[in-house]
C-alpha cells in the first residue's frame, strides 16, 4: 500500500519555482520593510492603549495555531496508522514548523522591545505566565517535529524505531501548544469576552480547520505546479475531516456563546458581538458562520461537488478567511468592548473608559502579518527544493494499489 | 438619615479620630515608616497602601492627575495619538444605571497582591516589590502588552514613541509598558506619592500591614472599597465614597 511511495525534492529549475518563491519573498520584503517602519514607535500603527494588540497579533496567532493543526496530517498518519496520511507526513511537518516560526517571527517584530528577549534566554522568565510556558511549547515544538521529520526520512534503524514514539510525543506536544495558545485568552480574568477554559479546547479544533486547509492548499498547488499526480481519495480525507473539524468549531463556539448568555455579567458582550451593529457582528455571522464555515461544509459535503478540486480550493480558502476572521474577531472584538470597572453603572472617562473601542489598522500591520505567511509559504518552497518532502504521486493506485478505499 | 449624611458622619469621625493620632500640625500627617536607607532591601513586612474618600477630592482627582504628570512626565507624547497617550491615572465618572447616583474617583493601578498584570508577564517585569508596590521593570519588559490585556483596571499604558525630557526618577521607554509606581522614587526616600501630596485632605497614604497606623486604622474602622472586589486582587487602594 503506502509502502510503496516515493520521494523526491522539487526538480523545478525554471521561472515557474522562482517565481512562485520570488513572490512570496516579496512578501517576506513587504513584512521587512513594515518592520522596519514600525520600529520608530508604535504610533505609527493602529494600535493603541485600548487595543493593544492587532492585525500582526491576528496573523501570529492564527499561524502558530494552524501549525499544530497541520502537524496532524502527519499524527493521523502516525499515531492513529491511517496509511493514506502516512506519505504527507514529511509535508505535513514541513508546513507545521514553516508555519509556526512565520507566526512567531511576527509575534517578535511586533513587540515594542525585541533587544530585550535577549534578557529571557538569560533567564528572566516568569513560569506561572502561560507566555513564557508558551515560549517554551513552540521552541519545543519545532525541535520534536525535526526530529520526528528525521525519523521519516532517514533509513536507519534507530530512525524507524524512534518514528512512532515521537509521533505520540508531537500529538501530545502539539495539544498543550494550541491549549497554551488559547490559554493566552482563556487566563484574562477581567476580560469579558475571554476568561473561559473553553478557549483551550476551541483552539484545538480551529487548529485542526487551519492547519487541515492550508496544507490542503499546499499540497494541492506543489503536486500541481511540479506535476504530480495527486489521487482523490487523499483529497477526499483531506477535505472531509476538514469538514468535521468545522462541525467541532461550531460546537465548541456553540457551546462557548450559549454558557455566556447564561451569565448575566456577559450578557452585553454578547450582545455587542452577536447582535450588535459593530463590524464584529458582521465578520461573525456572514464572515465566520456563513462564508467560513457553512459555505466550506456545503462544497464539502454537497454531492454535486464530489471529486470538484476547485469546490475543494474554494472551500479551504473561505476556513482560512473564517478562521482569520474568527481569531479577528476574538482579538479585537474582545478588546474592543469596555473593561467593566463598575457592574451596573455606566463610566465616562478621557482614556476612553465605558467606550467601544476603535480599532484601524495601519499598511504596515497588515505587511508585516502577511510577510509571516509569505515567510511560512518560501520556507516550505525552499524546503521542497533542499528536501525529499514531496512523494513523487500520491494518486489513488499509489496510495490504494489493492483499491481497498471506497472512492 | 440618608445614605450620604451617614456616611459623611462616620468619614469626618473617622478623619478626626486618624488625625488625631496621626498629626501634630493641621495639614501635616506623621508617616509612620521612614525613608528607606539606600542599599537597604525593600521589606515585606511593609505593605504600602492608599485611601482615597473622594467625597472630599473636590476637582474629582485633577489636581492628583496634574501632580502625576509633573512628577512622571506623561501625557504629552507628541507623535502619539489620543488613544495612545500614556495615562497613569484618570478621573473616572461613575453613573449608577438605576439610580443615575454619579461620583468620579481617580483610577490607577491599584496595586494588587495577586496582580494579574504580574502573573501573566512572561519575563518577570510586571513584578511587584515586597512592599507591595506594583511596578515595570523596564530593562526587561520585552513590550507584548500582555499585562495591558490582563489588568482589570485598564492602569497600564505602552510607549508609542521615543521620549525626550524624561524625569531623571522615571525612565519612560519606547516600546515598553508603564504605569503609577506609587511614587516609588519618593516612597523610598520617606515621601507621599505626587497624588498624596496633591490632596491631602483627602488622600491617605501609608503602611497597611501596620496596625497602627494611620491609613489602617481607618481602614479598620470604616473600611475601604475596592474595585472590581470580585476579582479578589485585594487592592492596595481603597476608596471611601463609592
Amino acid at each position: 500500500m503506502a509502502t510503496q511511495v516515493t520521494f523526491s525534492e522539487v526538480k523545478n529549475n525554471g521561472l515557474g519555482y522562482w517565481g512562485v518563491l520570488g513572490f512570496f519573498g516579496l512578501l517576506v520584503l513587504g513584512g521587512v520593510f513594515a518592520f522596519l517602519h514600525m520600529h520608530e514607535g508604535h504610533y505609527t500603527t493602529g494600535m493603541n492603549n485600548q487595543v493593544v494588540w492587532g492585525i500582526p497579533h491576528v496573523f501570529a496567532i492564527f499561524l502558530i495555531v494552524a501549525a499544530s493543526g497541520a502537524a496532524n496530517i502527519a499524527t493521523i498518519g502516525t499515531v492513529f496508522g491511517q496509511d493514506v496520511y502516512k506519505p504527507q507526513g514529511r509535508l505535513s511537518l514541513a508546513l507545521a514548523g514553516s508555519l509556526l516560526f512565520g507566526g512567531l517571527v511576527v509575534l517578535l517584530l511586533d513587540l515594542g522591545s525585541l533587544g530585550h528577549v535577549i534578557e529571557m534566554a538569560k533567564g528572566a522568565l516568569n513560569f506561572k505566565s502561560i507566555f513564557a510556558w508558551n515560549m517554551i511549547l513552540y521552541s519545543g515544538f519545532l525541535l520534536i517535529i525535526t526530529l520526528y521529520n528525521w525519523t521519516m526520512m532517514d533509513r536507519r534503524k534507530i530512525a524507524k524505531k524512534l518514528y512512532k514514539p515521537l509521533g505520540i510525543v508531537n500529538m501530545a506536544w502539539r495539544f498543550m501548544l494550541t491549549m497554551g495558545t488559547g490559554s493566552i485568552f482563556g487566563f484574562l480574568v477581567a476580560r469579558q469576552y475571554y476568561d473561559a477554559a473553553i478557549l483551550a479546547p476551541l483552539f484545538i479544533v480551529s487548529s485542526y480547520v487551519f492547519g487541515t486547509a492550508i496544507y490542503s492548499l499546499v499540497l494541492m498547488a506543489s503536486f500541481k505546479l511540479t506535476g504530480r499526480d495527486l489521487g482523490d481519495i487523499v483529497l477526499n480525507r483531506l477535505r472531509n475531516s476538514m469538514a468535521v473539524y468545522l462541525v467541532l468549531v461550531l460546537f465548541f463556539e456553540m457551546t462557548r456563546h450559549l454558557t455566556n448568555l447564561y451569565a448575566t455579567e456577559h450578557h452585553a458582550v454578547e450582545a455587542y458581538i452577536l447582535t450588535g451593529d459593530s463590524i464584529f457582528t458582521s465578520l461573525f455571522w456572514y464572515g465566520q458562520i456563513i462564508l467560513g464555515s457553512l459555505v466550506p461544509m456545503f462544497l464539502v459535503w454537497c454531492r454535486f461537488f464530489k471529486n470538484n478540486r476547485l469546490a475543494h480550493v474554494t472551500a479551504a480558502v473561505l476556513a482560512v478567511i473564517g478562521g482569520m476572521i474568527q481569531i479577528y474577531v476574538i482579538l479585537i472584538g474582545g478588546q474592543s468592548f469596555p473593561l467593566i470597572l463598575f457592574p451596573n453603572a455606566e463610566v465616562s472617562s478621557a482614556f476612553f473608559d465605558g467606550v467601544n473601542n476603535a480599532y484601524t489598522a495601519t499598511m504596515s500591520e497588515y505587511l508585516l502579518g502577511i510577510g509571516g505567511v509569505g515567510l511560512a509559504v518560501a520556507l516550505v518552497i525552499v524546503g521542497m527544493k533542499g528536501l525529499r518532502l514531496l512523494p513523487t504521486s500520491l494518486a489513488d493506485d499509489v496510495i490504494d494499489p489493492l483499491n481497498l478505499e471506497k472512492k | 438619615m440618608s445614605d450620604i449624611n451617614s456616611y459623611r458622619r462616620k468619614f469626618l469621625g473617622g478623619l478626626a479620630g486618624t488625625a488625631a493620632v496621626a498629626t501634630v500640625a493641621p495639614g501635616v500627617f506623621l508617616r509612620e515608616v521612614q525613608a528607606k536607607p539606600a542599599g537597604e532591601a525593600v521589606s515585606e513586612k511593609v505593605r504600602w497602601g492608599m485611601l482615597i474618600d473622594i467625597n472630599k477630592l473636590d476637582d474629582g482627582g485633577d489636581a492628583c492627575i496634574e501632580a502625576c504628570k509633573k512628577e512622571h512626565g506623561w501625557g504629552n507624547d507628541p507623535k502619539s495619538n489620543d488613544a495612545q497617550q500614556a495615562q497613569w491615572i484618570r478621573k473616572v465618572k461613575v453613573t449608577e444605571k438605576m439610580t443615575g447616583h454619579e461620583v468620579t474617583l481617580p483610577v490607577m493601578c491599584q496595586h494588587c497582591e495577586t496582580a494579574p498584570c504580574v502573573d501573566v508577564c512572561p519575563t518577570g517585569a510586571s513584578m511587584k516589590r515586597a512592599d507591595g508596590i506594583v511596578q515595570v521593570n523596564k530593562h526587561i519588559c520585552i513590550g507584548c502588552r500582555y499585562c495591558m490585556m490582563a489588568c482589570p483596571y485598564k492602569a497600564r499604558s505602552f510607549v508609542h514613541e521615543t521620549i525626550v525630557d524624561q524625569r531623571p526618577d522615571t525612565p519612560r521607554g519606547k516600546g515598553t509598558v508603564e504605569s503609577c509606581n506609587m511614587c516609588v522614587n519618593r516612597v523610598d526616600e520617606g515621601k507621599n506619592p505626587a497624588c498624596v501630596d496633591a490632596a491631602p485632605q483627602a488622600m491617605l497614604f501609608g503602611d497597611l500591614n501596620d496596625d497602627d497606623s494611620p491609613i489602617s486604622q481607618a481602614l479598620k474602622k470604616f473600611g475601604g472599597t475596592q474595585i472590581r472586589a470580585d476579582l479578589g486582587l485585594n487592592t492596595g487602594v481603597r476608596y471611601w465614597g463609592i
